[in-house]
């Protein structure tokens, strides 16, 4: 039960894009069609639902203060939390690696239209957000943390697949000169979270 | 009549192309076509044209609106002065209500509509009707006792950021009317929630509780009204959304005019009946539910504004779902979410308002989905017919 309030929270609740407002550019830069939009989206739950859960062994087995201390009681002491962003970079980094060898493998014409996006999702801060914020939310076991990264990707997919067919539908729209393209694109995301604020305060 | 026309000929004038006023022609033809049937002829394309065009759309929803908002000014006088304890006469409750509500209209037209013309005169196109229902709309769902700067600047916000940014009329994504009132509920909620908001001038009597049903269950308590109060709708809300009587009778006008769509209404009623009877049958899957939960369903449809909205704000035909199966899909979530909203959300004791906005988000992409699966569909027809013939 607790896991299924989590999955529901990390989707809704705490939207990655509508709550924290974390992956702005590629979610931005990438929403323009609703077919590239959805690729996009699905390396990003891929991503999320590795490295969560391997950031969470890194940091619960070698980073926090006291996890080496099944190596040994003298390694108890060690805190090697100064290197959780690097460590978790490098995590993020090399998953997005695999995925984009098996995008460009299995579906070519997604590779060409996600262009530079694909590899920056190693940057994507919506990513490393989910990382840092498994490391705050102090998940008692594994599964929590899958869970966790899962529901952030589904949340932030769903906001990317929205905006994305929002913006096929007003390509036709008379939209004022200076706010066409990226102007028009941050007023959406402004309403759309007054839409997603009928989440805000649930308590699970 | 010919006379009148031949006034406005005149007037026309100086605004003709070539003239010096050229430029505030699109204020002067919105004046022109308010009075007059346009002759606008259609110059390529499809050369069908109906006598529905976006004017008559937008005043048969005006005339629907009518009903609720009569029983609004009533109601809002009649809850005034029993609160009180005294017994209006029908005349009176309405005067005062009239007096309260009115100049919300007035504010809401008046700054909306000189937004529209701004607008129409400097991108240059013409003044749409569209402003007509949402201006109507707005005063309708604010409670009586907001100041009417708090309308204007609610207004602007819907006007500007809502709709002209995108374009006018028909390009919006959210609904006008509903962009205005969250932004009002989010910027200023100690005027938008509670319990002293929603009788007129109740805020500086101690006596009254003019507590909303759905407020009064959200906080445990009982609720003082039977079902046939809150369905004829003498009880406390905003101006216009608590008698589902005066509602339904304009849902048959939209509905036989086919202006609003009748499966977006009936998913919606459908959807909250569901989620509804899913909730009042908590209790015997053994979790125990609270005041909210276990009000029956039915009553769900009735109370807060959830009649309103399913009927006049989901039904709008631009940030509603375009396709047929789309509508009831869009319909019927937006009934499940907005009484999941009011049962599980302590933050808003009425989910209506939010659910529509959301789903209007989303409105889009089932529309995407619906038309996909339309050509796949199609797509496999062709083939099996060919393979056949071949």
């Amino acid at each position: 039960m607790d896991l299924i309030n989590l999955f529901v929270k990390s989707i809704f609740i705490e939207n990655m894009i509508f709550a924290y407002f974390l992956g702005m550019c590629s979610y931005l830069a990438v929403s323009k069609t609703v077919k590239t939009a959805v690729g996009l989206g699905l390396a990003v739950i891929f991503v999320l639902l590795i490295t969560v859960p391997v950031n969470y062994l890194l940091d619960n087995y070698l980073l926090q203060a006291g996890a080496l201390s099944w190596l040994g009681s003298e390694f108890a002491s060690v805190d090697l939390s100064f290197l959780s962003f690097i460590m978790f970079i490098a995590v993020i980094a090399s998953m997005v690696q695999l995925v984009e060898m098996v995008v460009e493998k299995f579906a070519p014409a997604l590779y060409g239209s996600l262009g530079i996006f694909l590899p920056l999702i190693a940057v994507n801060c919506a990513i490393l957000g989910g990382s840092l914020f498994m490391q705050q939310k102090d998940f008692s076991g594994i599964e929590g943390a899958a869970v966790y990264g899962l529901g952030s990707g589904i949340g932030w997919f769903l906001a990317i697949l929205a905006i994305a067919a929002i913006r096929e539908k007003i390509a036709y729209s008379n939209v004022p000169a200076p706010l066409k393209g990226l102007g028009i694109t941050f007023i959406i995301t402004g309403l759309m979270a007054i839409g997603f604020m009928s989440f805000m305060g649930i308590k699970l | 009549m010919n006379w009148i026309r031949q006034k406005i000929d005149q007037i026309k004038e100086p605004f003709e192309p070539g003239n010096k006023l050229e430029k505030y022609r699109p204020a002067v033809n919105a004046l022109d076509t308010f009075l007059f049937v346009p002759d606008h002829t259609t110059k390529k394309g499809a050369h069908i044209r109906d006598a529905v065009d976006l004017k008559r759309t937008m005043i048969t929803v005006v005339l629907a609106l009518i009903p609720a908002l009569i029983f609004g000014m009533w109601n809002a006088g009649y809850q005034h002065y029993t609160q009180l304890g005294e017994n209006p006469a029908f005349l009176e409750a309405f005067l005062h209500g009239a007096y309260k509500i009115v100049p919300m209209i007035v504010v809401s037209y008046a700054v909306g509509l000189g937004l529209e013309f701004a607008f129409a005169i400097m991108r240059g196109h013409e003044v749409n009707e569209g402003y007509l229902v949402t201006g109507l709309l707005i005063p309708m769902i604010m409670p009586v006792d907001i100041p009417l700067w708090m309308v204007a600047l609610s207004v602007i916000f819907a006007v500007l950021i809502g709709k002209e940014a995108f374009g006018g009329t028909g390009m919006n994504i959210l609904n006008p009317a509903l962009t205005a009132r969250a932004f009002a509920f989010f910027a200023y909620p100690t005027y938008m929630s509670g319990n002293k908001i929603w009788v007129s001038e109740a805020s500086n009597v101690d006596s009254i509780s003019g507590e909303t049903i759905l407020g009064s269950l959200a906080a445990n308590k009982e609720v003082g009204y039977n079902a046939a109060e809150m369905f004829t709708g003498i009880i406390p809300g905003s101006i216009a959304e608590t008698s589902t009587l005066c509602i339904v009778a304009g849902a048959l006008i939209l509905i036989l005019t086919k202006v609003g769509s009748w499966r977006i209404i009936l998913s919606g009623i459908l959807g909250a009946a569901a989620m509804g009877l899913l909730l009042n049958a908590l209790p015997s899957m053994g979790v125990e539910g609270n005041g909210l939960t276990n009000f029956p369903w039915y009553n769900h449809l009735i109370v807060g504004g959830f009649a309103f909205g399913i009927v006049f704000m989901a039904t709008d035909p631009v940030s509603a779902a375009q396709t047929m199966k789309g509508k009831w899909i869009y319909g019927a979530l937006i009934g499940l979410t907005a009484i999941l909203i009011r049962t599980l959300n302590p933050a808003y004791p009425e989910g209506i308002m939010l659910s529509i906005l959301l789903l209007n988000v989303f409105a889009p992409t089932i529309d995407h989905y619906v038309i996909e699966g339309n050509i796949k569909k199609r797509k496999k027809r062709l083939e099996t017919k060919t393979v056949k013939t071949a």
